[in-house]
């Protein structure tokens, strides 16, 4: 299975994908307000709370923060883009993190205490995944006959979770990094009345605040896609493997107390990267 | 479906404890457990100003806190709906002989809902933030003019002038 090139492909990934996002992110508040004994909100609330955020008035405090927060949106559409088209996943990684700092660079470039504080702490997280997802890489360069290419996985025989299980649990603890997901949310948070916490954004306010919403978004859509390159084959068993991957998010969100940067960075660069570094290894191991 | 903006349907609350004597804060948070759960109407408490839409008040306002107060507010982006929560927040309560209270919020910033009870029940919180919302919807809308941008309407007169410069006071 191969997705089709098409112009019309193109303008069709970039409009779904944020609905696809804000969707995930509703089913996941309510699930968490559901866990907690509440109602909880509709499914849609995070595409109201969007609509309303562009349309409440712009406050910035320099040029730049706004500059910042586009650009993050920007690469982050393009490095779903590259993901969605199965281009080079170098490349890919590349622009997935210059989006994140684009972020860090707008967080840095105000004045606010806070929003310094999240922004390094945001700056600690890559430090802490940016590793496993290298060797991700790599491992996916291994299983699919030397080819870095994102499409490679999409037509291989073999479901690339068979030779990558690791590797898949390591990246399920990048995965809780990247949706901000509670043992590691100490950048920014989904929780309200964090002052610290909210850190990375607090100083963006209205549609700014609107925009770095819809980049994660379309995050959220790119790391679910990621999940089902891990079993493309047939493509409904990698659909359902990405969904208990959420589920499962939501459930350790709820279970788990946020904990400090240096036990994150401890735990990713020992548990997660021994992980990574044992699945790529054995595949080495396999192919000699 | 309609493609009116949903203002009503998402207002972010700040709170802010403006001299109060915590009754009323208490009742705000039972608000947020699961008995009462703001979060079904989409309601969420945010800490910043910067990204709420509603300002929940508590407590009467006094000289010192009458500034932070306005500050809170400024910070907030337009349209933007100030409840104040309680009978001290409305009016004074029962401070409001006091000799450091100014009275009740709205001798500071524009109040759009005034919500009784000492301390408010958290039903009729509740029923204070979603009429805000309809009113944030209806300043959105243009059907209610947005505040003048209000300066003190009261300034905040020193009591004495103290003989040593006070640690820490606050600048002009």
């Amino acid at each position: 299975m191969n997705i089709p090139q098409t112009p019309l492909m193109l303008v069709l990934a970039i409009l779904v994908a944020p609905f696809f996002g804000a969707l995930l992110a509703g089913i996941d508040r309510r699930i968490t307000a559901r866990s907690q004994g509440r109602m909880g909100p509709p499914i849609l609330q995070p595409i109201y709370d969007t609509i309303k955020l562009l349309r409440k008035e712009p406050i910035l405090l320099n040029w730049m923060q706004i500059v910042y927060a586009y650009l993050h949106l920007l690469f982050m559409v393009m490095a779903f883009l590259l993901l969605v088209f199965g281009k080079d996943s170098l490349m890919f990684l590349f622009v997935f993190a210059f989006s994140t700092l684009s972020l860090v660079l707008g967080g840095m470039c105000v004045r606010s205490p806070y929003s310094r504080i999240g922004s390094q702490r945001e700056i600690m997280l890559m430090v802490a995944y940016e590793p496993i997802l290298i060797l991700i890489m790599i491992g996916l360069y291994m299983v699919n006959n030397h080819s870095f290419q994102l499409s490679a996985p999409l037509t291989a025989a073999k479901p690339m979770l068979i030779s990558l299980p690791l590797l898949f649990v390591a990246f399920l603890v990048v995965l809780a990094i990247k949706l901000q997901k509670s043992p590691f949310d100490i950048a920014t948070s989904h929780h309200a009345h964090q002052e610290i916490v909210k850190g990375i954004t607090i100083e963006y306010s209205g549609p700014h605040l609107a925009i770095l919403e819809i980049a994660h978004f379309y995050e959220t859509a790119l790391l679910f896609f990621f999940i089902v390159l891990f079993w493309a084959s047939p493509i409904w068993i990698g659909i359902l493997l990405a969904s208990a991957s959420f589920f499962l998010m939501t459930v350790v969100d709820n279970a788990f107390a946020r904990l400090t940067s240096m036990w994150i960075f401890k735990f990713m660069w020992t548990g997660a990267l021994l992980l990574a570094v044992t699945n790529v290894l054995l595949l080495y191991w396999v192919s000699k | 479906m309609t493609a009116v903006p949903k203002f009503n349907k998402s207002p972010w609350v700040v709170h802010f404890n403006c001299n109060s004597c915590n009754g009323c804060d208490i009742e705000f948070l039972a608000c947020l457990t699961p008995l009462y759960d703001l979060e079904r109407f989409g309601i969420l408490h945010v800490g910043n100003p910067k990204h709420a839409d509603v300002l929940v008040v508590t407590g009467s306002v006094n000289h010192r806190n009458a500034r932070v107060l306005k500050n809170v507010y400024d910070q907030m982006p337009e349209p933007k709906v100030v409840v104040a929560m309680g009978v001290c927040a409305s009016t004074g309560g029962i401070f409001a002989d006091g000799y450091n209270v100014l009275g009740g919020i709205d001798k500071v910033v524009p109040v759009d809902i005034f919500v009784p009870g000492c301390p408010a029940r958290p039903e009729a919180m509740i029923d204070g933030i979603l009429k805000g919302a309809q009113v944030l919807q209806a300043k959105h809308s243009g059907q209610t003019p947005l505040a003048v941008k209000n300066v003190l309407t009261r300034t905040p007169t020193p009591v004495a002038a103290p003989a040593t410069q006070e640690k820490g006071a606050p600048h002009a």
